[in-house]
Formats: C-alpha cells, sequence, structure tokens
C-alpha cells in the first residue's frame, strides 16, 4: 500500500518528523515501511514563471524565445515545446536548478538533470520550461497535463511561487508492507490511527456527517441479498442531479500520490473513499439498473458477463454477481459490468458499499482472472460497520464537491453484527509472556491510543473493550503484543531460557548420515542437492519397465509444470542430471553424492502419508571402476561399525546399468542398495560421453547394522605365516567364489586373503583366468607350526580343485 | 722395537691421509692389522724377546694398534659424512613444484550453513530432530492456527497431492508433532525441505529449507526468544553482530517478530549488499500462540513458548555471498569445489 505522507499527516496534524524517522518508528511499531520516495527528489530552483512574450529563434524554426518573468526577475528561455502562449504559467528551473527526468518520461536518472544557462544555436536561455515528465510525474497522475509539452499552470496561480509546492509535490510517498492479520491498516485511516498512537499525537479522522434530502432512498431502489453467505451486508445509497467534472486538486493529488489515476469527480469519490477507508464501493447508474431492483446472488456455471473493461469474462456457481431485475450488472467485489458503468451522461447514481466473503472473492477473483484493487482489499474480509462510515463519507464528499443531491435514507441489508469484543484486562499475564514489568497504567494509555477501551465492574473485574476494526485482537498474547509494539520491541530485556536441562544432539539418522556424508568426502565426491519432483518421462529415460513399482510415484495435483509433477522414487534422474550438467560444461573427473530422499507410496492415490527414505547416492565419471565406487561404499560400512563382509550379487537386475557391471549389496542377507556401470542408452538419455558410475544405499535399511560402539580386539603377538598359490581358474567363477571358498576352508587360524594378480590373455587358456592370492595365517595364542598351515592349505586347495580350478606351481 | 712402531704409525698416518676410498681404506687396513700386516708381524716377532720385556712390548704393541683403528675408524666416519653429503646434494629436488594430493570432496554450501547452525543450538542443548516433506494438511496449517480459508493456503502457493496431503510449505508443522510426543520441555531445531510454488529464479526456488527451532517451557518469555536469537546470531555472523527485532505478523505465534541483523558486510553503516540500510531481515520468530499450543496438547496456561523459522538458502546466499539461488542446485563441480 503507497500513501503520501502528506495525507497521513491530515488525520495526524501534529505529526512532525523526518521521512527516516517516520519510517522507523513505524516500522519499529509494527507497520513495516518497504521504502520511500521523495516526490520532489531532484528538483530544485522551480518556481512559476508567466510568459511575457515569444518571439522566433532568428537562426531555427522548431525553437522560440520566450520571455518569462519568474516574480524577481525577467529571464529569456528558448525552447523546442509549442504548447506555450503569452500569458501561460509555467514551472521554469533557473539556471543552477535540476530537475528529475528528461521529456520523454523515461527512467529517472539517480541524480536528476542539472540545469545550467546556456546558448541555443546561438540565442542565450537562461533557464527552462517543464514538462510535467521532466517533474518526474507523469500525465496518469497529472490528467490536465499536456500530451507532449509544457505543464501550464491555472491563471490564478502565483507568479514566483515555489512550482513543486503548487503541484503538492513536497511530499514522500510511503509504500507499507501491512501482514494479513491487520486488514484496518489497509487503509489511510488505519495507518494513520497507528501514526498517531507511534508518535503520540492525537488522531483526528475526518467525521463523517449526515447527508440526505427528505426523499427516501427505497422510492429509488431495493435490495434482495439471496446468498446472504457470501454478503453478510449490503448497503446502497443514493445521489441525483450528478454532475460529472474534475475532483478538486487535493483529491486527484491524494489519489496520484497512491498510483490511482484521477478520472472525474464521482469515480474519484469511490477511490478516495476506498483509500482512506479500505472499503472498496461500487457506483452504478440507477438508470440502467431493470426494475430499480437490485439483487444478490450466485452466477449460473457457464454464464459470461461483460466486464466494464469490456472483456467477456467465464463464471460459475460460485461466483457472486450484483443483478438488477433483468440482468448481471457487476461481478461482486471484483468489477462492475459494462452494461451498468457510469458515463458521462450519469444522471442518478447508486452507491453500493457491501461486506463479501473474503475468501470466496479471493478464489472467484483468482478463478475468472480479475483481481482488482477491490478484490484485494475484500478477500482480507472487512468489517461490516466501516461499510456504513464509508458509504456515508462517499455521499458527504458528494454533496461537499457539488457532485450531487444525496438522496435521504441507507438501503441496509445485514445479517446479524457481531457485537464488540470484550476480553480480560490481565497485565501480568502480559508482562509473564513478554519478560517485561510494564507498569499497567503505562499499559492501558497505550491501548488507549489505539481506541482499545478499559472497564472495571461492580466486582472490580477490569475488561477491555476491542473495537469493530481491531478483528485480530482476541486473547490475552494478542493484547501482549500491542503493549509490547508500543512499549518497543528493543526495550524488552534480553535473557536465556531457565528451567531444566536438556541435552542437544543429533537424531540417530542423521549421525549416520553425516557419516555417510564424511566418508564420501574422504573419497572425494562432493556434495549436490537435486529437487525431489521430476518428470515422470524420468523414467522412461532410465529404461523402467512399464510395469515397475518404481512408476507408482506420488503424483503433485498442482505442479509447476510436467518436469516437475511428481516426487522422486529414486534418486538416479537427480545424480545422472547434475552429472550431465558437468560433463556438458566440460568439467574432468566429477564425482559427486547426494542424500537424497525418495517418497515411496504405500497405495495410490495416497491414502497415507508416503515413506521418505533417504539414498545415499554416489556418482562419478572419469578416473576410476566399478571397484573404486564399491571401496567408497565399504569405507563407509567400516566408518559406521558394519564390520562383517558385505555381500555382492551381479543378478541385480537394474534396467538402467550395464548388465554385466552392476551388482546388489547385501549385508547378512539384506539388501542395503545398488552399484554398477551406468547402461550406455541411458548415458546417452542424459547425454554424458564417459563411462558413469552409481551406487545407491538405502540409508534406512543401512542404518539398522550401524554402530558407534568400538571395542579393542588385541593385536596380533604371535607371527603371520604367508602362502602364496597361483592358479588357473573357469572364467565363470568369480572371485567371490574363491574367496568364500579360501574363507570357509582355511578355518580360525586364516586371516586375510588378498587377491595380488589377476590376468586374462594369451599365455592362459581360453575360457580361463589365472588369479594369484596370498594366504596369511595366523593364531592369536601360539606361533603356528609349519604342520597347522600345511593342514589348512591342503583342506584350502582341496576345496579349489573341486571348484575346477587347477593350481600352477 | 719403539722405532719401528714409530715408523709403522707414521707410515700409516700418511696412508689414510691420502686415502680416497673406503676400499682404499680396507686396504690400508690389511696391510698393517691383517694377518700378514705390518703389526701383525711384528707380534710375531715378540718370540725374540726376553720374557720379561715381552709384556712391555706386547703394551707397545697393543697401543699402536689402537691407535691405528682408531686413525682408521675416524677417517670412515668422515668418508661416509662426505659420501652421505654428496648423495644428497645430487638429490635436491624443486619443492615448488605441485603437490600431489588425493582430492577431498566438498560439502554443499547448505550443508555448511546447517551444520553451523546445529552447532550453535546443539551447545544449547537443542535437539535436531525432522518430520516429514509430504504431509497432512493438518500439520501444515491447521494445527498452526492457519484456518481452511487463509490466502496462504491458496493453491498458489502450495503443492497438493491429494485434498489432505500436500509438500510442507515450512518445517512449522514439526512443532506440533514434537508437541504431540508429549514430553515437556522441548528444546529442538528441525531442518528440512520445504516446497513452494514458485518459478525458478535467482532468488527463488520451488524447493527450499527451513530450520524451525521451539522451546517449550514453564516460565519462556519474549525476553527468552530475543536473548537466544541474539546470541545465535553472534555465533553465527560474528561477535559484533547486532540484532533488531520488529513486530510481524504469523499465524502460529503470538506475539510475532522478524529479526535483523546488522549488515556483516558493512557493519550496519549501508551499503549495497543491505540496500542502504545497514540491516538484513534474516528470520521470522515468536511466542508460540497458545491456540498452537492447546491444540498440540500443551496446557498454555502452564507452559509458553517460543519458535522460530530459518531459510537455510538465505543463511547460504548471504554468508558465502552466492548471487544466484539455481546454483545451489545444478551441483557443478567448480561451484561447490568452491566450499
Amino acid at each position: 500500500m503507497n500513501t503520501a505522507l502528506s495525507w497521513i499527516k491530515a488525520y495526524v496534524p501534529d505529526l512532525d518528523c523526518t521521512d527516516q524517522e517516520y519510517c522507523d518508528a513505524m516500522t519499529l511499531s509494527g507497520t513495516k515501511v518497504e521504502g520511500y520516495v521523495r516526490r520532489d527528489k531532484n528538483l530544485e530552483k522551480i518556481l512559476v514563471g508567466r510568459i511575457e512574450s515569444i518571439e522566433p529563434h532568428p537562426d531555427a524554426d522548431k525553437l522560440i524565445v520566450c520571455q518569462v518573468d519568474t516574480g524577481s526577475e525577467t529571464i529569456q528561455i528558448v525552447t523546442g515545446a509549442h504548447n506555450v502562449k503569452v500569458g501561460d504559467k509555467v514551472p521554469v528551473v533557473l539556471d543552477g536548478g535540476r530537475v528529475a527526468g528528461g521529456h520523454d518520461g523515461g527512467p529517472l536518472p539517480e541524480e536528476g538533470i542539472p540545469i545550467k544557462a546556456g546558448k541555443l544555436r546561438g540565442v542565450p536561455s537562461n533557464g527552462m520550461m517543464c514538462s510535467i515528465e521532466e517533474l518526474g510525474s507523469d500525465r496518469n497522475m497529472y490528467p490536465e497535463a499536456p500530451e507532449d509539452g509544457i505543464y501550464i499552470f491555472p491563471a490564478d496561480t502565483a507568479v514566483g511561487a515555489d512550482a513543486v509546492e503548487v503541484l503538492g509535490l513536497h511530499d514522500t510517498v510511503f509504500e507499507y508492507e501491512i501482514t494479513s492479520n491487520r486488514v484496518d491498516c489497509y487503509s489511510v485511516l488505519g495507518i494513520a490511527r497507528e501514526a498517531a498512537a507511534t508518535f503520540r499525537k492525537p488522531f483526528v479522522p475526518p467525521v463523517v456527517k449526515q447527508t440526505g434530502n427528505h426523499e427516501d432512498v427505497r422510492d429509488y431502489v431495493s435490495v434482495e441479498v439471496k446468498d446472504p453467505d457470501l454478503c453478510p451486508r449490503y448497503l446502497a445509497r443514493v445521489c441525483r442531479n450528478i454532475r460529472i467534472a474534475p475532483s478538486p486538486e487535493w483529491m486527484q493529488r491524494r489519489l496520484a500520490a497512491s498510483g490511482i489515476r484521477p478520472i472525474n469527480n464521482l469515480v474519484d469519490i469511490t477511490n478516495y473513499v476506498m483509500e482512506e477507508f479500505g472499503q472498496p464501493m461500487h457506483a452504478f447508474d440507477l438508470d440502467t439498473v431493470a426494475g430499480k431492483k437490485i439483487i444478490v446472488r450466485r452466477a449460473k456455471d457457464g454464464d459470461t458477463f461483460q466486464t466494464l473493461d469490456g472483456q467477456i469474462r467465464t463464471l460459475d456457481s460460485q461466483v457472486l454477481m450484483i443483478c438488477d431485475a433483468e440482468k448481471e450488472i457487476g461481478i461482486a467485489g471484483i468489477m462492475g459490468g459494462e452494461n451498468s458503468k457510469i458515463t458521462e451522461d450519469v444522471h442518478t447514481v447508486l452507491f453500493e458499499a457491501a461486506i463479501f466473503n473474503g475468501p470466496n472473492i479471493r478464489k472467484s477473483a483468482k478463478r475468472i482472472g480479475l483481481r482488482t484493487d477491490a478484490s484485494g482489499k475484500f478477500e482480507k474480509g472487512l468489517e461490516a460497520h466501516n461499510a456504513e462510515d464509508a458509504i456515508n463519507r462517499a455521499c458527504q464528499l458528494i454533496e461537499e464537491l457539488g457532485c450531487g443531491e444525496v438522496v435521504g435514507g441507507m438501503i441496509d441489508v445485514a445479517a446479524p453484527m457481531p457485537e464488540k469484543k470484550v476480553l480480560p484486562f490481565r497485565p501480568d499475564s502480559y508482562n509473564r509472556l513478554l519478560g517485561t514489568s510494564v507498569d499497567r497504567e503505562e499499559m492501558l494509555e497505550m491501548l488507549g491510543r489505539l481506541e482499545i477501551g478499559h472497564t472495571v465492574d461492580a466486582e472490580g473485574e477490569e475488561t477491555l473493550v476491542i473495537p469493530y476494526f481491531r478483528q485480530d485482537l482476541n486473547c490475552d498474547a494478542d493484547i501482549a503484543e500491542e503493549v509490547a509494539r508500543f512499549y518497543g520491541y528493543d526495550r524488552i530485556p534480553t535473557s536465556l531460557p531457565q528451567g531444566e536441562a536438556t541435552t542437544g544432539k543429533l537424531s540417530y539418522k542423521l549421525r549416520i548420515e553425516q557419516k555417510a556424508r564424511d566418508i564420501a568426502e574422504y573419497c572425494g565426491f562432493s556434495q549436490g542437492m537435486t529437487y525431489s519432483f521430476e518428470s515422470p518421462r524420468v523414467f522412461d529415460r532410465l529404461l523402467l519397465p512399464k510395469e515397475d513399482e518404481l512408476r507408482k510415484a506420488v503424483t503433485i495435483s498442482n505442479p509447476l509444470g510436467e518436469d516437475f509433477s511428481i516426487m522422486r522414487t529414486l534418486s538416479l534422474n537427480g545424480m545422472l542430471t547434475s552429472l550431465s550438467v558437468n560433463y556438458n560444461r566440460r568439467n574432468k573427473n566429477v564425482k559427486l553424492y547426494e542424500l537424497a530422499t525418495v517418497y515411496l507410496p504405500k497405495a495410490l492415490p495416497l491414502t497415507e502419508l508416503p515413506q521418505e527414505r533417504v539414498q545415499f547416492t554416489l556418482g562419478f565419471y572419469g578416473e576410476g571402476d566399478f571397484f573404486h565406487m564399491k571401496g567408497v561404499l565399504e569405507e563407509f560400512f567400516t566408518a559406521v561399525g558394519m564390520k562383517k563382509r558385505p555381500e555382492y550379487d551381479p543378478e541385480a537386475g537394474k534396467p538402467f546399468l550395464h548388465p554385466g557391471r552392476q551388482a546388489l549389496v547385501r549385508y547378512e542377507g539384506v539388501t542395503l542398495g545398488y552399484l554398477g556401470e551406468v547402461h550406455p542408452e541411458v548415458l546417452d538419455n542424459y547425454e554424458i560421453g564417459e563411462k558413469a558410475y552409481i551406487a545407491v544405499l538405502d540409508m534406512p535399511n543401512v542404518e539398522g547394522f550401524t554402530s558407534f560402539d568400538r571395542k579393542y580386539e588385541g593385536i596380533a603377538r604371535f607371527p603371520a605365516v604367508s602362502r602364496d598359490i597361483s592358479m588357473v581358474v573357469p572364467k565363470n567363477i568369480p572371485a567371490g567364489q574363491i574367496e568364500q571358498t579360501i574363507r570357509q576352508r582355511g578355518g580360525k587360524l586364516l586371516e586375510s586373503c588378498q587377491l595380488f594378480d589377476i590376468y586374462e590373455g594369451v599365455q592362459i587358456k581360453p575360457g580361463f583366468k589365472s588369479m594369484a592370492y596370498s594366504i596369511t595365517f595366523r593364531a592369536k595364542d601360539r606361533t603356528l607350526e609349519e604342520s597347522d598351515v600345511s593342514a589348512a592349505m591342503k583342506k584350502i586347495l582341496n576345496g579349489l580343485e573341486q571348484l575346477g580350478i587347477e593350481l600352477r606351481q | 722395537m719403539k722405532a719401528k712402531l714409530d715408523q709403522i704409525r707414521q707410515q700409516v698416518q700418511e696412508q689414510i691421509e691420502s686415502c680416497e676410498s673406503t676400499e682404499k681404506l680396507n686396504e690400508i687396513r690389511v696391510g698393517i692389522l691383517g694377518k700378514k700386516g705390518q703389526l701383525t708381524e711384528l707380534l710375531k716377532s715378540m718370540k725374540d724377546y726376553a720374557p720379561e720385556e715381552r709384556p712391555k712390548v706386547g703394551q707397545m704393541v697393543n697401543e699402536a694398534r689402537a691407535e691405528i683403528e682408531k686413525l682408521l675408524e675416524e677417517q670412515k666416519l668422515r668418508m661416509e659424512h662426505a659420501i652421505r653429503e654428496a648423495k644428497m646434494k645430487s638429490e635436491v629436488i624443486d619443492v615448488t613444484l605441485p603437490a600431489s594430493k588425493s582430492e577431498l570432496g566438498h560439502r554443499h554450501p547448505n550443508t555448511i550453513a546447517l551444520e553451523e547452525v546445529e552447532r550453535i543450538f546443539i551447545g544449547m542443548g537443542y535437539e535436531v530432530v525432522e518430520g516429514p516433506e509430504v504431509e497432512k494438511d493438518y500439520y501444515n496449517f491447521e494445527a498452526l492456527n492457519i484456518p481452511a480459508d487463509h490466502p496462504a493456503k491458496d493453491e498458489q502457493d502450495t503443492f497438493y497431492v491429494t485434498g489432505d496431503i500436500l509438500l510442507r510449505t515450512q518445517t512449522s508443522g514439526v512443532q506440533v508433532h514434537e508437541m504431540e510426543k508429549g514430553k515437556l520441555p522441548i528444546r529442538m531445531i528441525a531442518p528440512g525441505r520445504v516446497f513452494r510454488s514458485d518459478e525458478v529464479d535467482a532468488t527463488h526456488s520451488p524447493c527450499f529449507h527451513q530450520i524451525e527451532g521451539l522451546v517449550i517451557d514453564k516460565n519462556i518469555t519474549f525476553a527468552d526468544l530475543k536473548g537466544t536469537l541474539a546470541e545465535f546470531a553472534k555465533e553465527l555472523f560474528g561477535e559484533n553482530t547486532k540484532v533488531k527485532f520488529r513486530p510481524h505478523h504469523f499465524p502460529f505465534t503470538e506475539p510475532s517478530a522478524e529479526m535483523d541483523v546488522t549488515c556483516f558486510k558493512c557493519g550496519g553503516s549501508g551499503c549495497r549488499f543491505c540496500k542502504g540500510s545497514g540491516w538484513i531481515e534474516i528470520l521470522g520468530c515468536g511466542m508460540v500462540h497458545p491456540h498452537v499450543l492447546e491444540m498440540s496438547g500443551v496446557d498454555p496456561e502452564k507452559y509458553t513458548g517460543f519458535a522460530f523459522g530459518v531459510g537455510l538458502e538465505r543463511i547460504a546466499l548471504l554468508k558465502y555471498e552466492i548471487d544466484d539461488m539455481r546454483l545451489l542446485y545444478e551441483n557443478d563441480i567448480r561451484f561447490l569445489r568452491q566450499f
């Protein structure tokens, strides 16, 4: 909301502060000032001048030479403008002065434009006559200004006067951010009331006078509200003998400063009252209202209606309409109809000030696709008493501005109006909540400034009486906030919570995740983050079969677009997309990880919340291979206390991975995840031009096996004995099987077995590979005898031979 | 005899001094002390002496032998030292050649900022907890005193899955989950992902992170809220950071405030970073609304509390001077390597 400070001062006449002081104080008392603009910024040495004579320029056809009386002197000004004539009074900027902008009305330069005496085509020019654009404004705000020419003042303007003052530009426009609970502050009066309370100055609102002739409005029109749920109050008054004319300058200036373009007295009055009271009003040409009857009812599905901007709107049965006896004449609270709009020929006007259901207006405006100043106010939920003041104020202005004659009486169709709220006055409670010791009298004084009443009954019970316009005050905490705001948030002391000590800690899940991050980073992987939602086309890109369970995703009903429409069920798309981004930016050797949550629905459509499972996802391209990735996983397992040997099952069946280079990761029989080389077709789909490897661990499954307990097992004190064996192995026997055999057969004495050579090639017969292991034995309690080792080796070699393995000497 | 020994001594000394290699030195040793060496020969001639003179002669020979051995040993050490020196001289490296290191990975700036915040609050006795990202309407809105018709509930802000299930728009719902557990007092922070229907641009993302804070206990005051958050700001942004609380409105707190901190770029004097104001808005906070306490099963007459919510990206962007939010979700390694 934008409002000129001069308008606020009209109701807080004693307000005296700088713009910055106003900004700071209002913000600290809760009316946040977003910013302010001095309207006279860069306007220096600008007076009202009178053109005494005009002569052609001797050397330029398009220029004229004017003698301009600026009160104290007459100066010569050369101009290219052609809308001036002798006797015109114009804004004149003197030598050494400054204007805000150029005559084309483009963006205003920060420092303005300095004006200096000089020569134009050889003729001295000692100043400049200004257009409204050069004064930093425009024709929307000053509709009387000519298009493309010098601004001309009314004939009675004093020569030599401060032109900026005459234009009402010595003013500052403040922009406020009003919070949604303070509906009353979406109005000049509401802000002025806060300003008065903030600066402890008297608040002097306009006195709304009773108006109306001896006639009765009921003889002019009747009102029927068919849908009172959407229209709790409908007020109507009538004005006749309307004389359309420009509104007075003061009204135009105030509207202009608020960003509202002055039109004519009637339109301006409704806009003025909307700004002043925060109550939107509508004016109908009563002569266009068939049957002199207003009916407020819902539209029918599929109805169309032409709003006064000329657009055809499609309605539905939740849109509230203002109708006459025959037809619809306005969309309630949003915009009037073309068929009843005010024209220059209007004679009799019907004013409407109504209360409409806020949420309904908000939803209707959204569905229709038409959000107006009025709907913006209605949707906040307006207060019913205020409407009455507003419509009476409008009629008063009609009368005061000589715009027409107000008909007596007011039609008021209203549901029962709420009583004034009362709350107990509990100063101790407020202080207890705030941690303050504000004096009760001081509290009452502050609350009084906000027009909150205080009564004491016979038993001494103290009560606060809440004014109608404060719909937001409903409990002790609300009153405590009022006290805090005006006592000053900055004056409230600071302390730290006392009481029972609590233990600060991460949840266990978060500790495991922290470990995962540490290990990934030690291994060279950097942390990425990707969106939780993605496109359903991701499944095709990952080659998931049509019936795959992972295609059953939580779908967002109102997504930003298809690309963000489902909640991911696997974390690979984010990883591969990130790798792709890096690959296509020619980044080499990229290693990324993400702790990515996936969302797995138990059933679709969703009846309960989906499972959220964190997937420890690693991916890289560049240096490294499958076994690097495997190494990272095993480092992580070790770090989280998983001491047993994970198993790797090559039959992982992941369609997005290379069929011969993938494995499920199992631990004690539980599948924890998988790893592998990305399928070449998937690489193509993600435009990654080299091999990439990924690994995914399901953290909830991992968590069950983790432990931060550590126990010292002793350091071996007796010597180890090693034996190397070299063998020729059928190709289809995986190393895992060989190691398993060695371990099983090696028994308790076996300490480790380490593959140290693997070779396939010309020296080895086809279908076989050569492998060499170093096997180490050790006993915890003695030095091994040669016989111990031989016996164990014999068992091992027997076992290996049973697998069809030949030993080499 | 004595003359002979002196002569040998003299001769050996000269030989040792002119010796150039350890092999030569060994030859000298053999030549004097070996089986057929001069000194050994001299000893053999002992039998030619009178028995009463023999011990004296033997002693003279042994002394000479010890002396020669000492000379030989000294020369050996000198030569070894010279050899080592020469070797090291030949082994000089260019220490300015690049280091060889295994590249460590980098934490995401969001995580770095989050861990900072967690560290501060864990130190003050807060537990770090989490809540669901796909959430019931009740926890995201209703239980937070946001009635059915509140504009914040409008579809334009919230992603819905069904009428009742949505992507949470704020971490504040975790407050309710924690209170419903019924264990008091509560001191918790709840970091997590939230979602709002904002198009992606330099300052908006439909998916971002918040950190919720909640303290519920007897006699918790607005002064406690101020003190706690002022401590937090100092820890996070530096000892000289000042804070300012401005009244604001949130449906689930009353009184409510927004907290500004002095601009950490200019220290409060005003710069481009803080748009000249000297202050930067950092979080929203307030005393937990009595309705919210009540709905979550906490007696507002006995307990009070405060809550706050911080945008994690906001902190990361400000603290690390990142000028475009999109960078946080692109995962360009050149970006991540800077953290």
